[in-house]
């Protein structure tokens, strides 16, 4: 395939240095240093020298100290009740709207613009609109909801109802976003399934569940592999619509604190850089073990035999 | 009567979708033109009782709104320059050069994939506070030397060009720089544009890193000045709300210009997760 003469490192190295020198700088020496700073309780304002790092060394203190504390466990089922609403529900919606935008219609230009704006609004424009439109009283979903008869909730003000709130605004910022790849997988999928399941004389939701499901599975998959790594990842959303100025952010009482907002709270306003960095181990191993599962559940529900 | 009854449901449903979609713009849309007083009226006012420009004009005067909008557009910018030079450079090694661990190397870039980005800021905060990057754009951009998802992206394609065409530029007497500057990237076009889409829709819109470099006012940008504005009044919605569509306009306006190629480009970045 690759028939370029063999030139070795001297014809590469000019193409590959400011990458790998990226890569060292940017990537591989911060990973091995925040293995290290989490070993240590360094407050990030001392200069780090060797003589510090013995000072402050804790070994696994601080995951110890994470784990052992009810905070960690109470962000992590904060995560879960974001996740459980929130995958479900972006993965209908998307679904729904990419299978609005697979078809020829006058309008589909349209409805496929207007399915982008909120994707291409930036998290903190889109979080604050979202912040005004759950306020209980002034507000236009509980306006909304009031014409309905239906008394709306406290939203972002109520410890139950302020990750729903944020789910909402999820949902909202990232439909148009999934629908899109959605969409490049119902573009793959011949018209000839769909023509030859008619002529036996399937209906449509025969067709969706017994084409459409499984001839997406491949592209479903990534996408609730995507939901889920983002789903850890919370922060804007955080930091714009549950924290006030001088409060601890997360309000109500820590009810939508979540692992990147204690990252950045502990690293950057309590300068607790150690505490912080096993904070971010943690995550990444929380992230790496729920991708793992993934990957051993898709052999249940993906097919990749088109 | 059938294909009636579709094309019926369809509109319905694609109204409905569209509602839920433009509802949050119309309010803030229609927010952004109320007195203060207006705001906490009850009944809600769906549209104001009494149109007013002050909230535009407040933004201006409460922050820099004109200096993050440069701000953002050189961020911006010069995050997609570098980015793609430097990741196509290393693409084009990795697809089209030989050398020892080549396949090797490949694979550390592709694991990186896996590293939260929370992991190694804290590091590099404290590396570039330590050379005194903190507060620059220097310190804000330098990261984007290294992007493991650009590199994957280019090198994939590059790989699909024909030999033919770089050995007929050898023979022609390119070395090669050349054969990259001239054969190799004008052959990546549309893969670069649409990897430009991303990158420069991510650095318009990202919070995160900004926030903890960008520890001086002069040099915020947009999503630093919203949420600033955000902290400092957080129940004038007129002013929130007209900032947060001022803040929309120039994407809008990129999107506008550019939208060919932000399908696929969203498309691509599916594949980063």
């Amino acid at each position: 395939m690759n028939r370029t003469k063999p030139g070795g490192w001297a014809q590469a190295l000019p193409f590959l240095l400011p990458s790998a020198l990226g890569l060292l700088v940017f990537s591989l020496l911060p990973l091995g240093a925040s293995l290290l700073l989490s070993l240590t309780t360094w407050d990030g304002l001392s200069v780090l020298t060797s003589d510090v790092v013995r000072d402050t060394w804790v070994g696994l203190g601080n995951f110890g100290a994470v784990l052992g504390g009810a905070e960690f466990w109470r962000v992590l089922s904060n995560t879960f009740y974001f996740i459980v609403l929130y995958v479900p529900l972006i993965l209908g919606s998307a679904l729904a709207v990419s299978m609005l935008l697979n078809v020829r219609r006058a309008g589909v230009g349209v409805f496929r613009v207007l399915s982008y704006i909120p994707v291409l609004t930036s998290w903190v424009a889109g979080a604050l609109i979202w912040k005004w439109i759950l306020s209980p009283e002034y507000g236009l979903i509980n306006d909304l909801l009031g014409m309905a008869g239906v008394q709306g909730p406290g939203w972002l003000l109520d410890r139950t109802w302020a990750m729903p709130g944020i789910v909402l605004t999820s949902l909202w910022k990232d439909a148009g976003y999934f629908a899109l790849i959605l969409l490049g997988g119902l573009q793959g999928i011949s018209p000839s399934f769909y023509e030859s399941a008619e002529l036996d004389g399937a209906g449509p939701w025969v067709k969706f569940t017994r084409i459409t499901l499984p001839l997406l599975s491949p592209i479903l998959f990534l996408v609730v592999t995507i939901t889920l790594i983002n789903s850890f990842q919370l922060f804007p959303q955080i930091m714009i619509m549950t924290t006030r100025e001088g409060m601890a952010p997360g309000e109500p009482l820590g009810a939508t604190q979540v692992m990147v907002e204690r990252i950045y709270t502990y690293a950057f306003k309590y300068y607790r850089m150690g505490l912080a960095s096993a904070w971010a181990w943690l995550l990444f191993a929380v992230i790496s073990l729920f991708t793992l599962l993934q990957f051993r559940l898709q052999k249940k529900w993906v097919s990749y035999d088109a | 009567m059938r294909k009636l009854l579709r094309t019926a449901a369809w509109y319905l449903l694609a109204g409905l979708v569209s509602f839920a979609l433009l509802l949050p713009f119309f309010w803030m849309i229609s927010t952004s033109l109320k007195t203060q007083g207006a705001l906490m009226a009850l009944p809600v006012q769906w549209l104001p009782a009494r149109l007013t420009f002050d909230s535009y004009v407040r933004v201006f005067e409460l922050v820099p709104f004109v200096r993050a909008v440069a701000n953002t557009a050189v961020v911006a910018v010069a995050t997609c320059l570098i980015t793609v030079t430097t990741s196509a450079m290393a693409a084009f090694a990795f697809a089209r050069l030989r050398f020892r661990g080549r396949n090797a190397l490949f694979g550390v870039y592709l694991a990186t994939l896996m590293i939260p980005g929370q992991v190694t800021t804290i590091p590099l905060f404290l590396v570039l506070s330590a050379v005194g990057l903190i507060g620059t754009f220097q310190g804000l951009l330098l990261p984007a030397l290294f992007n493991a998802f650009a590199v994957f992206l280019l090198r994939q394609h590059m790989q699909t060009i024909p030999q033919d065409f770089l050995d007929a530029a050898k023979i022609d007497g390119a070395g090669l720089g050349r054969v990259f500057r001239s054969v190799a990237m004008p052959l990546s076009r549309p893969i670069v544009a649409a990897l430009v889409v991303i990158l420069f829709m991510t650095a318009w819109n990202d919070y995160f890193w900004p926030l903890v470099i960008l520890t001086d006012q002069a040099y915020h940008t947009l999503t630093l000045v919203l949420s600033q504005l955000n902290g400092q009044y957080s129940t004038r919605y007129n002013i929130l709300m007209a900032g947060s569509l001022l803040s929309m306009i120039p994407i809008l306006v990129v999107y506008a210009a550019a939208q060919k190629y932000f399908q696929s480009g969203l498309q691509l970045g599916g594949i980063k997760g």
